[in-house]
């Protein structure tokens, strides 16, 4: 079978960090206008909730960060799937790229929630509420990724082992997901319900899909930045990177 | 069949040779369960309250003690290489190793615990539960703890980051556990828990030794 010319020169260094170059400033200037129109919107055009009054905003950084937590684990485990199937160097460095953004946004999330908590439920912290469980278990996930990369001085060796923790733990993201939240539903404890009351009035519901969007072209600006400064680690030998450094010298 | 048994025999024969190095995790398990009523007030109902969190906790900890040894032996002596090399098929062996390992470290554990949770003063129907969903659950801590120890095989020291890798995914395990055991305590039907940790062995025992060998296969590179 004969593969297009274009597939093949994704698995070419200075053919994705130029892409990458052209790409970033515009994916980032979308996100940017993305997530400054949905600051407005969900900050100034969003009426206040009648039960949460205006501390319920928070939901504007928080539900964009917990969804694109979730989603850069599985592309960070597609990634290294494929880097580990085919061989591609590039798909680990997508993978090793990814990693610390996705901590980052997991982490925003855990943040933003327990501020969240505050006001809502009176504490900072709640070991009972499944969603939080899960985002703290996926923080540990991405937290041994890296460790274990970190742990390996060869980078070869370092991309096949951690891709293969990767596909062990997106297998497992859905088995703890669900357990966390049979947990507490099997146990007749206290159950938190939170947005169940009113459903969500378009005047909120835009803003936050339009803070999605804008959170997942960050997310892809992020990615594309980190992995130009990974394929420059990776290739750091490479003339074609050096006649790059030359040109760019004048 | 015949390289399963094989295998399997021989490493229930070292175990048995080095049977200090699967002691050690079971005695570690009893002083972090009788270290947790020293820590705590004393009082008779909250020991009884956070026995069974105790307990499984304490049983997941000292399966990590029992783990470094599962591949490392094999590994740094080359005959990991030599099974490799060999035309037995790789998956076979590893889940051979993951049985005797499950044998030596699993078994013991499913004895025990509920001895320790005796001391606890959980109740007599939960104690038939608890070994139950031990017997459910050991094995898939057998097969996330060969992962674990494939993925660190060719470090120098992967103790450390073993248990930041195999504890989050551990907690499934965990949740059901401890979850059938506290309903049998309050004499609530506990099919449902231990069904599900039925289902996590066999999700386990069917796709965790493609991964193990997987990692070794790098390990070995």
């Amino acid at each position: 079978m004969k593969l297009p010319r274009w597939f093949h020169r994704f698995g070419s260094p200075p053919y994705v960090y130029a892409l990458a170059g052209t790409l970033g400033p515009w994916i980032g200037g979308i996100a940017v206008v993305l997530i400054a129109a949905g600051t407005f919107g969900g900050l100034v055009l969003a009426p206040p909730d009648y039960l949460q009054g205006d501390s319920f905003r928070i939901i504007y950084i928080h539900v964009p960060s917990a969804y694109i937590s979730m989603m850069a684990y599985v592309i960070l485990a597609v990634a290294a799937a494929i880097g580990f199937i085919w061989r591609l160097k590039l798909a680990h460095a997508v993978a090793v790229s990814i990693a610390p953004i996705g901590a980052s946004f997991t982490f925003l999330a855990l943040a933003t929630g327990a501020i969240w908590g505050k006001p809502t439920w009176g504490t900072f912290w709640q070991w009972t509420d499944p969603r939080m469980m899960f985002e703290l278990l996926l923080l540990f996930l991405y937290l041994g990724y890296m460790a274990l990369r970190a742990a390996f001085e060869d980078r070869d060796k370092a991309d096949r082992v951690s891709a293969i923790l990767g596909v062990v733990g997106v297998v497992n993201v859905p088995i703890i997901h669900y357990s966390v939240i049979w947990w507490n539903s099997l146990h007749q404890g206290p159950t938190i319900s939170r947005l169940d009351g009113p459903t969500i009035t378009m005047d909120m519901l835009v803003p936050l899909l339009i803070m999605i969007v804008g959170f997942t072209f960050c997310f892809a600006w992020l990615l594309l930045s980190r992995l130009q400064g990974e394929i420059v680690e990776r290739e750091h030998a490479a003339r074609w990177l050096r006649e790059l450094v030359a040109e760019s010298r004048g | 069949m015949d390289i399963f048994l094989t295998i399997m025999g021989r490493d229930l024969k070292l175990a048995y040779r080095r049977w200090s190095e699967f002691a050690n995790p079971l005695l570690f398990f009893v002083i972090v369960a009788s270290l947790f009523p020293l820590a705590l007030s004393p009082g008779q109902a909250l020991l009884q309250s956070i026995g069974t969190g105790v307990l499984w906790v304490a049983a997941l900890l000292s399966s990590l003690l029992a783990l470094e040894g599962l591949f490392r032996g094999d590994f740094e002596d080359g005959s990991m290489e030599q099974i490799l090399l060999s035309p037995a098929p790789f998956g076979t062996v590893v889940i051979a190793k993951i049985a005797a390992h499950w044998i030596v470290s699993g078994i013991p554990l499913i004895v025990l615990v509920p001895v320790v949770a005796l001391s606890f003063q959980l109740p007599g129907e939960a104690l038939a539960t608890l070994a139950a969903a031990l017997l459910l659950a050991t094995p898939t801590l057998s097969v996330l703890s060969a992962i674990g120890a494939a993925l660190t095989v060719s470090l120098k020291s992967g103790g450390s980051i073993i248990g930041l890798l195999i504890l989050p995914l551990c907690s499934p395990m965990l949740i059901f556990g401890t979850r059938a055991t506290d309903m049998a305590a309050n004499g609530e039907p506990v099919a449902a828990p231990l069904y599900l940790l039925a289902a996590l062995a066999v999700f386990a025992i069917s796709l965790g030794p493609l991964a193990v060998a997987a990692a070794l296969r790098v390990g070995l590179e």
